[in-house]
């Protein structure tokens, strides 16, 4: 089966530290954070008071009230960042066939604020009180759904989840929509708000949060010695892919290919990782053969590294065993190290920080990384960002469930 | 305009997103103020509350223009 390139050409974000991509990129590279105290809901009696919270959230200019209120906080995110995208884009899908546009955009949790609202209405008020947009507010696949209502796109819908893989599983399938035909431009990437009463404490009851609620901003260390679970946050990302030749007619100014995807699973326990890499060393590998590119190609990898003791030296495993020597050589980072963890939106935030570093040519760093950890080894780029020539990179995510994703860029070869 | 009259207005204006100054007796919920199903049981809902008055499922059918869900709610409000 022939198959046809995909490049990146629009890209809209939603995160603790920015709304706006170029904003966003400056901060990560400055090596600022995004997390902070939560002030959403009261978390005085929580382990865990503290997030990457999308402050001030308004939706004012992008959709109407009502229109917002139909729509869960996570579906929200995706609805903003999918209109910035396609404005990022220049696309006008007026002029496009909308059987050839479709929408793939994952989520871990879907819309857990909604589920908690009307819970206590069920329980205080009863069920006649439930709100009749329950079910469509909550349900995961609510923003690709909304998506494609909002711009008439009628071609492949569907939402992914498989828990903080979900949104590179998700640019992982849309760029095969493309890849093999059945589509010509994909909305995709991921969309979280589980910052609620039952998400911070669910996490915290599994020793998953980092309890350094002192210093929030110093609280996200991957790969450090001091590292103690991941910090919660919320957001969304979505890209624009498109065929190549469809791009270029069109003139579109083109970030990067989605060049290689590879996904596999652990078989292993459902949420801790295999300490020897091996489920994740495989969708990597996959994704780089999958590219057609050489391992000793790669100049940057966008880590999971969430900062949980076991996951980042599983991770780091991995990258060994794909990359050997060159492990070494090339650059990692983790920018959850500046955002948290978006959990099922956190492959699309990173999709687009790794398409910005092959744009700007330019490895964000990993902040918090003060105390090298003996069992994390390699480059992870500590403090400060790295220029560097970045013409292949990857961008990992794993979920719980031992779902892994990989996703390969590369800068356009004219 | 009495005070029942007045707040189902606002209530609708609020929940349907619609200038309140368009609103009146003859206005319809579906056609002139685009209400679809679920709109209307979060409608309802709403005034069932504010006004303690249940609004079963065949009377919710009925209940098409602001006038028909004025002239309910005062037949049916404290009693």
């Amino acid at each position: 089966m022939q198959r046809r390139r995909v490049v990146v050409t629009g890209l809209g974000v939603v995160t603790s530290l920015s709304r706006q991509v170029d904003d966003l990129w400056q901060r990560i590279c400055r090596g600022e954070s995004g997390i902070g105290p939560i002030t959403v809901f009261d978390a005085s009696q929580f382990p865990v008071r503290f997030a990457g919270e999308v402050r001030n959230w308004s939706t004012e200019g992008y959709l109407s009230n009502k229109e917002a209120r139909r729509l869960d906080r996570f579906c929200q995110f995706a609805m903003v960042a999918g209109i910035d995208a396609v404005r990022d884009a220049g696309i006008d899908f007026q002029q496009c066939d909308s059987y050839r546009c479709g929408v793939i955009v994952g989520s871990g949790i879907g819309g857990l604020n909604e589920i908690e609202t009307q819970h206590e209405r069920l329980l205080t008020k009863g069920p006649e009180r439930v709100s009749a947009f329950t079910i469509p507010k909550l349900m995961v696949n609510a923003a690709a759904g909304q998506l494609s209502i909002h711009f008439g796109l009628r071609g492949p819908n569907a939402a992914v989840a498989s828990a903080c893989a979900s949104a590179s599983h998700a640019i992982g399938e849309a760029f095969q929509a493309i890849r093999y035909g059945e589509a010509e431009v994909m909305l995709t990437g991921g969309s979280e708000a589980a910052l609620t009463p039952m998400g911070i404490a669910g996490f915290a009851q599994m020793r998953a949060l980092s309890e350094r609620n002192d210093e929030p901003t110093r609280a996200s260390r991957p790969f450090d010695k001091d590292r103690d679970g991941f910090v919660l946050a919320e957001g969304a990302a979505v890209l624009v892919l498109e065929e190549l030749e469809f791009a270029r007619a069109r003139g579109a100014r083109i970030y990067a290919e989605l060049a290689g995807y590879g996904a596999s699973a652990d078989a292993g326990h459902i949420t801790q990782p295999d300490q020897s890499g091996q489920g994740p060393s495989h969708a990597m590998l996959r994704a780089i053969q999958d590219a057609g590119v050489a391992p000793e190609q790669m100049d940057y990898i966008n880590a999971h590294g969430t900062a949980t003791p076991l996951g980042d030296v599983a991770e780091t495993n991995a990258i060994k065993r794909v990359f050997g020597q060159h492990a070494y050589r090339l650059n990692v980072s983790s920018t959850k190290s500046q955002l948290g963890h978006l959990l099922g939106a956190s492959g699309a935030v990173e999709a687009v920080l790794t398409v910005l570093a092959i744009h700007h040519q330019t490895v964000p760093p990993t902040i918090n990384l003060e105390t090298p950890d003996p069992d994390c080894d390699l480059n992870y780029t500590p403090l400060e960002p790295v220029k560097r020539p970045v013409r292949v990179a990857m961008s990992n995510s794993f979920g719980f469930g031992g779902h892994n994703a990989s996703l390969v860029f590369r800068a356009l070869e004219t | 305009m009495d005070s029942i009259e007045e707040k189902v207005k606002d209530i609708i204006a609020q929940e349907l997103d619609a200038p309140r100054d368009q609103i009146n007796d003859s206005t319809h919920f579906i056609n002139d103020l685009g209400a679809d199903s679920l709109d209307m049981v979060e409608l309802v809902m709403r005034l069932e509350e504010e006004f303690g008055v249940h609004v079963p499922e065949d009377a919710t059918d009925k209940i098409q223009t602001v006038g028909e869900a004025i002239e309910y709610i005062k037949q049916h409000a404290g009693s």
